[in-house]
């Protein structure tokens, strides 16, 4: 096993929340986003992340490159601990990690061509280079993600989303990047859209011995990308393993019903059946449940589930389940 | 018995750079009781499908054709007789669950109005049978909670909401635009399973709009899949999803993750989805397609029958094996 090129330990985020009608002496709320998550990635491997909306991946991501800032906890990058970085040692990291975003057209300015965006990072993290040479590197790089050099003075909405998003891969490849953490990178498009940026994406993590951190509300397509998959549920990792482990022998009640819910595109499967959520509804993240924040919509929650967190256990090969109960929770049959 | 037979379907609108033909000569049909699900990518006209049926195409369009709904054309009625058969024969729900309910009013108050207004409730009658509804599509508390404003719900209770105030008026026929892909999968779930036994109960046809065809195999038995304003395919679910003898449907199919099934690579479909400002020439498909050849970017094939289905293609279902 080689070392780890990024790891997570217990990190936390908290944002304060200020009611409207709140008066000045009154103490802001506390928002727990994050709740101590840990997890190692190893270089040119897959970490995907899952869970529904609000459970706190993007939170999480943002948090890893302090796009927020986290309360505790340590990310260490290639034996430095990111969070201690001043802000220069900070920006110079910054070249190695790279982000896609969900919305295509929305992470491109509209107000400049397509060949200044791709080119920006380069003149940010390197002024040395001459514009020629810039502008090169920005005609192989959109190339290589299947747009056409000669587009470059075209302006972002002359495209359409699959190529918005393909020109912010680009954007984020170009500084030839150790890690790229793409938060929802696929879910604006259309299927047929989707399946080329995922392959492109499996391609250039192939060519260029790329890590990834791949946020996704879908779970077959984290299934398909994945190395290593983590559910996220409030702000707490509920599970992680291996993406084969974690879909075939799923141990956490989330986990099972996360993945009996995906619809099947097949009109003669016949659903497993596993002990569905109880309340259709989210907690609220600024008061979470005692316990085990999952206890309110679990159909196998018990006094002790209430009580105290439950602890993170190894079941080996490196599957985590932080559940009381996973030893007699049904397998998932399918 | 039919309830919604379709005609030579066409949508067009006027903008200032040209004509654009969002529907090109749609033809359909839907019996009672029975769903139908129409499949396509974004841009492919199934929005606009279902607008015109409801008379809620935007000031620039028009529709020709025909939309026979229990024996009355609907296409093109002016609002006010529109306004009559629309609550009560069909309904519809909206993608999104927080712009389709007005942020200003409460529940009681947007889910009263149709029954005031369309069966001359009284206020009294009307909140009580709107707390039946809220019952039926599962919101616990109805009671409590039909006071309250939309930004009170989450997304999966408002469009529960949305749902039960479609059915205010039992319509016939629900028209359902894409009513889950702003929800998480496990909302989704309980959204589909929902609104599958509110059909039964209700006895109501289902027209679903969606790009999701894991929703679509659970839920519809027959299966419309539409690429640039046009029907690539038409048949049952089950026949379509086990043989698609069109390139397009054979594609979508092979583009989607699946769970079930372990693949190291997923089949794209190359290229990009046509610009309807300027469609391509000949088959709508044909510069995505594998099998195109010259006859296709000249000739746009027509929907034919095939053995249990409709397809348009100029490749016979053996050339393409």
């Amino acid at each position: 096993m080689t070392d780890p090129i990024l790891s997570a330990r217990d990190v936390r985020v908290t944002f304060d929340i200020r009611p409207r009608s709140a008066m000045p002496w009154t103490p802001s709320q506390k928002l727990k986003a994050v709740s101590g998550v840990s997890f190692d990635l190893m270089a040119g491997q897959t970490l995907g992340i899952v869970g529904e909306s609000g459970c706190g991946k993007s939170t999480l991501a943002r948090a890893l490159i302090r796009l927020v800032p986290a309360e505790s906890g340590q990310v260490i990058w290639m034996g430095q601990n990111l969070l201690d970085l001043s802000t220069s040692d900070m920006r110079r990291v910054r070249s190695d990690i790279q982000m896609i975003f969900q919305d295509p057209l929305a992470s491109l300015n509209p107000r400049m061509t397509i060949g200044q965006i791709v080119e920006e990072p380069l003149i940010t993290h390197h002024p040395e280079l001459s514009k020629s040479d810039r502008v090169t590197r920005v005609r192989e790089t959109l190339d290589r993600v299947g747009i056409l050099p000669n587009m470059i003075n075209h302006y972002p909405h002359e495209f359409s989303g699959g190529q918005c998003q393909r020109i912010g891969i680009a954007r984020a490849l170009i500084l030839k990047p150790k890690l790229i953490i793409c938060d929802e990178p696929v879910s604006a498009l259309d299927v047929s859209i989707q399946a080329q940026v995922v392959n492109l994406l499996k391609e250039l993590q192939a060519e260029m011995g790329l890590s990834l951190i791949f946020i996704a509300h879908d779970l077959s397509i984290v299934k398909h990308i994945s190395d290593h998959v983590m559910v996220l549920y409030l702000g707490n990792m509920v599970e992680l393993s291996t993406s084969a482990d974690l879909y075939a022998t799923p141990r956490h009640p989330y986990t099972q019903t996360l993945i009996s819910s995906v619809p099947v595109a097949d009109p003669r499967y016949v659903k497993p059946d596993v002990d569905k959520i109880v309340n259709s509804d989210l907690p609220s993240p600024i008061n979470p449940p005692s316990g085990c924040v999952f206890r309110t919509r679990c159909a196998h929650a018990t006094d002790l589930c209430s009580q105290t967190k439950p602890p993170v256990d190894d079941l080996g090969r490196g599957h985590l389940v932080a559940c009381h109960h996973w030893k007699t929770v049904p397998a998932l049959v399918s | 018995m039919t309830l919604l037979s379709v005609e030579n379907l066409t949508v067009r609108f006027e903008t200032p750079d040209g004509t654009v033909n969002a529907v090109n000569d749609l033809n359909f049909t839907l019996d009672r009781g029975q769903s139908l699900a129409i499949v396509g990518e974004s841009g492919s006209g199934k929005s606009q499908t279902v607008f015109s049926l409801m008379g809620l195409l935007a000031a620039n369009g028009r529709a020709t054709g025909r939309a026979v709904l229990d024996g009355q054309d609907i296409l093109n009625l002016p609002p006010r007789e529109l306004n009559k058969i629309r609550p009560e024969k069909m309904a519809m729900v909206f993608q999104d669950p927080m712009t389709s309910l007005n942020p200003y009013m409460r529940l009681s108050d947007q889910l009263t109005e149709v029954l005031v207004h369309h069966r001359g409730m009284s206020k009294r009658d009307a909140l009580a049978a709107a707390v039946r509804m809220l019952d039926a599509v599962r919101i616990p508390e109805a009671k409590t909670r039909i006071h309250m404003y939309p930004h009170e719900l989450s997304g999966g209770m408002r469009q529960r909401v949305v749902i039960a105030m479609a059915l205010l008026c039992e319509p016939d026929l629900l028209i359902a635009d894409e009513p889950t892909t702003a929800l998480d999968v496990t909302v989704q779930e309980q959204i589909m399973d929902l609104l599958a036994s509110l059909q039964r109960d209700l006895d109501m046809a289902m027209i679903l709009i969606t790009h999701d065809l894991g929703v679509v195999a659970s839920s519809c038995r027959d299966m419309l899949v539409m690429y640039g304003g046009q029907v690539m395919e038409y048949g049952k679910t089950i026949d379509l999803f086990e043989a698609p003898s069109h390139p397009y449907t054979r594609g979508l199919l092979s583009a989607i993750p699946r769970l079930d099934q372990q693949s190291d690579s997923l089949v794209a479909i190359p290229g990009n989805p046509p610009n309807m400002m300027a469609p391509p020439s000949g088959c709508p498909f044909h510069p995505r397609c594998t099998y195109a050849d010259a006859g296709c970017s000249s000739h746009n094939p027509t929907l034919t029958p095939y053995q249990d289905r409709q397809r348009a293609c100029l490749k016979s279902a053996e050339e393409l094996s």
